[in-house]
């Protein structure tokens, strides 16, 4: 059975997460911001997955199990959000955000 | 089986640029799909299939759904893509992928020092689930309780 180093799995999740970054940081469409942390989580998973098949171990898929539950709960309240900011601002662009009334 | 596991890893890496420097929405979303399927790929490589399975179905079927439904509804069209270009400039991109560079060189400089080798081997359903409804039943009930707030919250965030 041939076999991959482990360490190429990780530096794919890392450059994942990094591009992800790169996508909160720089992006001011608030959608693309959740995209781009979507992209984040599911590198964490990876990472987890690609360290549990070292070991053989199912825990890893366990823990992207989780990971899953937690991207799906956190996409439905941040679409929400996004939908009403985009009601009461007309607009996704995340700097209007930052200016208070009051 | 090894070779299938590069050529994957380079699609989800191409496909994740494409999301980041994208300007049209759509777009976008269909790259990631494209990219959250060949981590399904690379999942299926390594042996965890039951993982390759939910992230076909569940990452790429299910939220990106949500997020096409919610596009639609924002009804993002011409004049978005013209803004969306308008704020992609080269002078705000350059602190954002120096951070993130350095971040990924430190990664890689840990990484790099292990020497391991994975020979994928396939762990299934039935490791998952026995484990899932033994020792981390706990953990089970307690992700159905974050998805039930998640719902609650999001049908009260989207009332009118």
């Amino acid at each position: 059975m041939q076999s991959i180093p482990m360490e190429h799995g990780l530096i794919l999740a890392g450059i994942l997460f990094s591009l992800g970054l790169v996508g909160v940081l720089t992006r001011r469409n608030i959608v693309f911001v959740l995209m781009s942390l979507e992209i984040m989580l599911n590198a964490s998973g990876l990472a987890f997955i690609v360290a549990a098949s070292r070991w053989g171990h199912a825990e890893g898929q366990i823990m992207f199990l989780m990971i899953l539950t937690l991207a799906a709960a956190e996409v439905a309240v941040g679409l929400g959000l996004i939908i009403q900011m985009y009601r009461r601002f007309h607009t996704v662009d995340i700097n209007v955000l930052s200016q208070m009334k009051g | 089986m090894i070779l299938l596991f590069y050529i994957a890893a380079a699609v989800a890496i191409i496909s994740t640029v494409s999301v980041v420097l994208q300007s049209n929405i759509v777009h976008a979303l269909i790259y990631l799909i494209l990219s959250l399927l060949s981590v399904a790929v690379v999942f299926y490589v390594l042996g965890a299939t039951f993982a390759a399975v939910l992230e076909a179905i569940i990452y790429a079927g299910a939220i990106m759904v949500l997020f096409l439904f919610v596009i639609m509804m924002l009804n993002m069209g011409q004049h978005s893509r013209d803004q969306e270009r308008s704020w992609l400039s080269v002078k705000g991109w350059i602190g954002p992928f120096i951070l993130a560079g350095v971040l990924l060189a430190q990664l890689l400089n840990v990484i790099v020092e292990f020497d391991y080798q994975i020979v994928p081997s396939e762990v299934g359903v039935l490791e998952v689930s026995a484990l899932l409804f033994g020792p981390y039943v706990l953990a089970v009930e307690l992700a159905s309780i974050l998805l039930l707030a998640g719902l609650v919250t999001a049908y009260h965030l989207a009332k009118k």
